[in-house]
């Protein structure tokens, strides 16, 4: 079984496992996965050892360790490293040197994690198989035709293979819980302004959050604690003070209200009876740890989706207009003057999805459709977020699929976008709402794993994980198995 | 203007104008970062990842940039929204980092107000809102189609800028540029921009359109941009009225259209630049949260206006009993006017006050290359001087004297006019002896004087002056000499 964070920042400061240890065997075996996962774009040995090494001294020299201190994190490349390339799984910033640390990558780094490397991802997090990369797609850990899940699928696969305890992610409309569920691993959405973006490459602004992708519950609310609070550089982060999530992890759920989603029920009925029958399992699991089940209703979600695809392509056409060639990134020279520069470069440097993305989101904003598209999404969004205040007046807490599937083969959906985006049908209702949500490992279905869905009221992170934490310390579904890469990466 | 067929020769045009006034806020630090904003720093060194637009980086608004605006708007009678918001306007241009503009589209921060004109005049505002200024590109050939490379300054991209909307209130040329003047003085006296055109800190752009004189529907207009001073607004208004007058005598249409004003050639050209045809796709800015201003702190900051300068000047008018001309040239700035009130304070003379600093002082800071804020001269010393030249300690020459010094050096009056031996003789007995010697010298023309020729008795007193080497005081002179010749 793989160490957690927790346990591996206990052991070092018990000295039982220097920092250069932990980091060293992170290293080698992100590396020796690298063939089969693809798990990385970049790894940062030199950057990893330096930190563990400042870990080690302190250990040495009997100063206080911060709460994540030698632990190996993976961070993905969606988040700016100060003096390491940036690339967003984009050939427009291949080269993309980041002049600046993202203020979460900050916080990590003083805390005493050791970032060994950046992770793969959908380009610019628009997908959710981790396909759309311009470097290439990451395999699943459990499943080595299987997708990881994405946008964060990087994150995801490593964290799933126990490389590392804890990933960094980022979730739009599911990007960090539909990998977590893909790959058996703890992935947590927080509230919208909980966590700041500021360095976090923007697909869309008013989606976007930052979360922690983690081997157990713990090591979510230890990163959650972390990397939470109000940033003066982002004026949408919220200044709500951060409770300790550790301290509110609990072991059952008694006077807790657990909300039903009566019209999710009905869908993934339909859908899929073996993944019904898991979730129906894991409702029973919450029940005996004394949770009270109320049928809850979110009317509204169904439209989520559509809301969703006018919403985020709208925000990314404008976000990603500034990858041009001119001032950094990728440039393809040519003849013409320099709109035809931007032309080349764009036209080069994009993926398709990206592409249909600007496309989309361009012709929602034009003049004259404005109100019909973009006006009205936003007007959707507005009667998703009361479905969630009207939900949470019967409940404290959602519990709902975290997806529709299991992980699925490469190359499934790559030719049916509109399949793609379906898989984030239960997650986008959520990050319309900007409440906080995770997925928590529930078990197995044609022996691939498949994570339940907590969500909470906004900034109500606690209650959430404290839900979660109940969850997994009774059913202990991720550990019940071993991923396949870790058995084939003994055979070679 | 849409008809084909010839108007009458005899037709009267009037043409109706309206501006658009960007000014850059002369805050401490850029409107959405910490960099610097100040004119005329090396390329490219006061930049930052967010103004540069790297990727991953977020704006935080200026509170100190809604204030001047919102100081502004007080000034002029704007109504001050109490929520407003930021929107981005979307176009692709390689002098805007992010190829999008944070402006305010439906939610400006102000609405209504009106900027009142010497003339009595009143041209209503539409509104004031704030943006973000842009790069600079230089182009090696002159414009962009025409350059090998362009270069690319980013110290401007990000400054606060406030663009300034009229109603098509302006008449003529004359009354823009009165506009702009009010405009200008009345940003100066707020202190919110150094206002210099020539650095690009006051641009603006004009609507301009012609109409039958008496006609109440607007014509077809055409934007005129790129003109860079005062002057170059005048010229180029009376240029494109002309030009639209004539295309609508010959029943030409006016194409709605951006024209650029050609300083060299004196006339405005159509630019058919690709902006024409964009849709700038406004949508609010998902990176900033909507703005909320209330009472309490818009009435701190109506606590803090200074007295504006057409108040100022009509008090001026009333309390120092100025004509409104003289008010108006001492209320310009308010250096000025602080200066004339001190000197005023100190003298109680506001009559000679008004005639010194808009007549010699005036003179000779020209002469020095100073302004009154860069001159040493202290309202102190002119009040000094102007009281000696009352007491008649001093001629009305020697003053002059004096003041030049005054300009140019500063120091003490008394100090100078001992130093210098200005002093005028006052003493009787002292300028008796005198006449006394003159007239012996001159005994012809006591003669002639006696003899009815009156004019002699200038020569007289000249020849009095001359003798004490200017220093007499010339109307006791002249009493001892008209006294002695009986």
């Amino acid at each position: 079984m793989s160490k957690t964070g927790h346990e591996i920042r206990d052991a070092i400061a018990r000295k039982e496992l220097s920092a250069v240890e932990a980091a060293e065997t992170a290293l080698a075996q992100a590396q020796s996965f690298e063939p089969q996962l693809h798990a990385y774009i970049r790894l940062l040995p030199e950057r990893a050892m330096t930190k563990a090494r400042e870990v080690d001294a302190r250990v040495k020299s009997g100063q206080s360790l911060g709460p994540l201190a030698g632990v190996p994190i993976a961070v993905k490349d969606i988040f700016c490293v100060d003096g390491e390339i940036t690339t967003a799984g984009s050939k427009i910033l291949e080269n993309f040197r980041a002049p600046y640390s993202a203020t979460v990558v900050q916080k990590l780094e003083e805390a005493g994690a050791l970032i060994i490397g950046k992770t793969n991802m959908d380009e610019f997090a628009m997908g959710s198989s981790c396909e759309n990369s311009a470097f290439g797609p990451t395999h699943n850990p459990w499943d080595l035709e299987g997708v990881p899940g994405g946008s964060s699928g990087g994150s995801a696969s490593t964290v799933g293979a126990g490389t590392v305890p804890i990933g960094l992610g980022t979730d739009t409309g599911g990007s960090i819980r539909e990998p977590a569920s893909f790959c058996n691993i703890v992935g947590v959405k927080p509230t919208y302004g909980r966590v700041s973006r500021y360095g976090m490459i923007a697909f869309a602004s008013s989606l976007d959050q930052a979360g922690p992708m983690t081997l157990d519950v713990r090591d979510s609310a230890q990163t959650l604690s972390v990397i939470a609070g109000h940033d003066p550089m982002d004026s949408t982060s919220v200044n709500v003070p951060v409770p300790d999530y550790v301290a509110a992890l609990r072991t059952d759920l008694r006077d807790v209200r657990v909300g039903i989603v009566s019209e999710f029920e009905t869908e993934i009925g339909k859908t899929d009876p073996d993944m019904a029958a898991l979730y129906k399992a894991a409702y029973k699991d919450l029940e005996r740890l004394g949770a009270r089940l109320v049928d809850v209703h979110l009317p509204h979600a169904r439209y989520g989706l559509a809301t969703y695809y006018l919403i985020a392509p709208a925000e990314c056409s404008s976000n990603l207009a500034r990858y041009d060639g001119a001032r950094y990134g990728r440039r393809v020279s040519g003849d013409g003057d320099v709109y035809a520069m931007f032309e080349r470069t764009r036209a080069a440097g994009f993926g398709d999805e990206v592409k249909r993305r600007i496309i989309l989101g361009t012709y929602a904003l034009s003049a004259g459709y404005y109100d019909a598209y973009y006006g009205r999404a936003q007007k959707i969004r507005t009667l998703i977020k009361k479905d969630f205040d009207d939900a949470f007046a019967l409940c404290d807490v959602i519990a709902c699929p975290s997806v529709s599937t299991p992980a699925f083969e490469l190359g499934a959906k790559t030719q049916d976008p509109v399949a793609m985006y379906l898989m984030d049908y239960f997650t986008i209702p959520m990050s319309l709402a900007g409440v906080p949500a995770l997925s928590v490992p529930a078990g197995y279905v044609r022996d691939l794993p498949v994570g339940l869905q907590i969500v909470a009221r906004a900034f109500e992170e606690a209650q959430m994980l404290g839900v979660a934490h109940a969850y997994e310390q009774a059913t202990h579904h991720a550990n019940l198995r071993t991923p396949v890469v870790t058995l084939s990466g003994r055979a070679s | 203007m849409s008809q084909q067929t010839p108007v009458q020769e005899t037709t009267r045009y009037e043409a109706v104008i309206g501006l658009e006034v960007h000014v850059e806020l002369s805050t401490h630090s850029k409107m959405f970062c910490g960099c610097r904003n100040v004119f005329g720093a090396e390329p490219n060194t006061l930049v930052c990842p967010i103004c540069l637009g790297m990727p991953g980086t977020l704006p935080v608004i200026n509170r100190r940039a809604v204030e001047f605006l919102c100081k502004t708007g007080l000034a002029l009678g704007c109504t001050i929204a109490s929520h407003s918001k930021f929107d981005r306007k979307n176009y692709f241009y390689p002098d805007m980092p992010k190829n999008y503009q944070i402006s305010q589209y439906d939610m400006p921060l102000t609405t209504g107000g009106s900027v009142e004109l010497p003339s009595g005049k009143v041209v209503r505002l539409n509104r004031i809102h704030l943006e973000e200024d842009t790069g600079k590109n230089i182009h090696a050939g002159g414009h962009m189609a025409a350059s090998d490379y362009t270069l690319i300054d980013y110290n401007r991209a990000g400054v606060p800028l406030m663009e300034v909307v009229t109603e098509p209130d302006i008449a003529s040329p004359e009354e823009a540029e009165a506009y702009l003047l009010q405009l200008k003085t009345v940003l100066l006296y707020l202190g919110v921009s150094d206002v210099k055109m020539h650095e690009g800190s006051l641009r603006c752009d004009a609507n301009v359109s012609v109409r039958p004189a008496g006609s109440t529907t607007l014509g077809t207009k055409a934007e005129v941009k790129n003109m860079n001073s005062f002057r170059s607004v005048v010229r180029a208004l009376q240029y494109e009225i002309a030009r639209q007058e004539e295309a609508v005598r010959k029943g030409e249409r006016i194409v709605q259209e951006t024209r650029n004003w050609d300083e060299t050639r004196g006339v405005t050209y159509s630019t058919r630049s690709k902006e024409q045809a964009h849709d700038y796709r406004y949508f609010p800015d998902p990176d900033l949260v909507p703005l909320t201003i209330d009472q309490t702190t818009v009435e701190h900051w109506r606590s803090e206006m200074p007295e504006l300068p057409l108040a100022k000047r009509k008090r001026f008018v009333t309390a120092y009993e100025l004509a409104d001309h003289e008010a108006g040239l001492l209320t310009e700035d308010r250096v000025t006017a602080d200066f004339y009130e001190a000197a005023v304070a100190a003298s109680k003379e506001p009559k000679l006050v008004a005639n010194w600093m808009l007549g010699d002082v005036r003179k000779f800071l020209e002469k020095h290359g100073l302004t009154l804020a860069t001159s040493l001269l202290r309202p102190q010393q002119l009040a000094a001087l102007i009281k000696s030249v009352t007491s008649g300690k001093i001629s009305g020459k020697a003053a002059k004297e004096v003041c030049d010094i005054l300009v140019a050096e500063g120091g003490d009056p008394q100090q100078i006019i001992e130093k210098r031996g200005l002093a005028q003789v006052s003493d009787e007995s002292a300028i008796k002896q005198i006449v006394d010697d003159v007239l012996a010298q001159n005994a012809d023309s006591v003669a002639a004087y006696k003899g009815g020729k009156v004019k002699v008795l200038e020569f007289l007193v000249g020849q009095v002056m001359k003798a004490s080497r200017g220093k007499a005081n010339i109307e006791i002179v002249r009493a001892i000499l008209v006294e002695r010749l009986g």
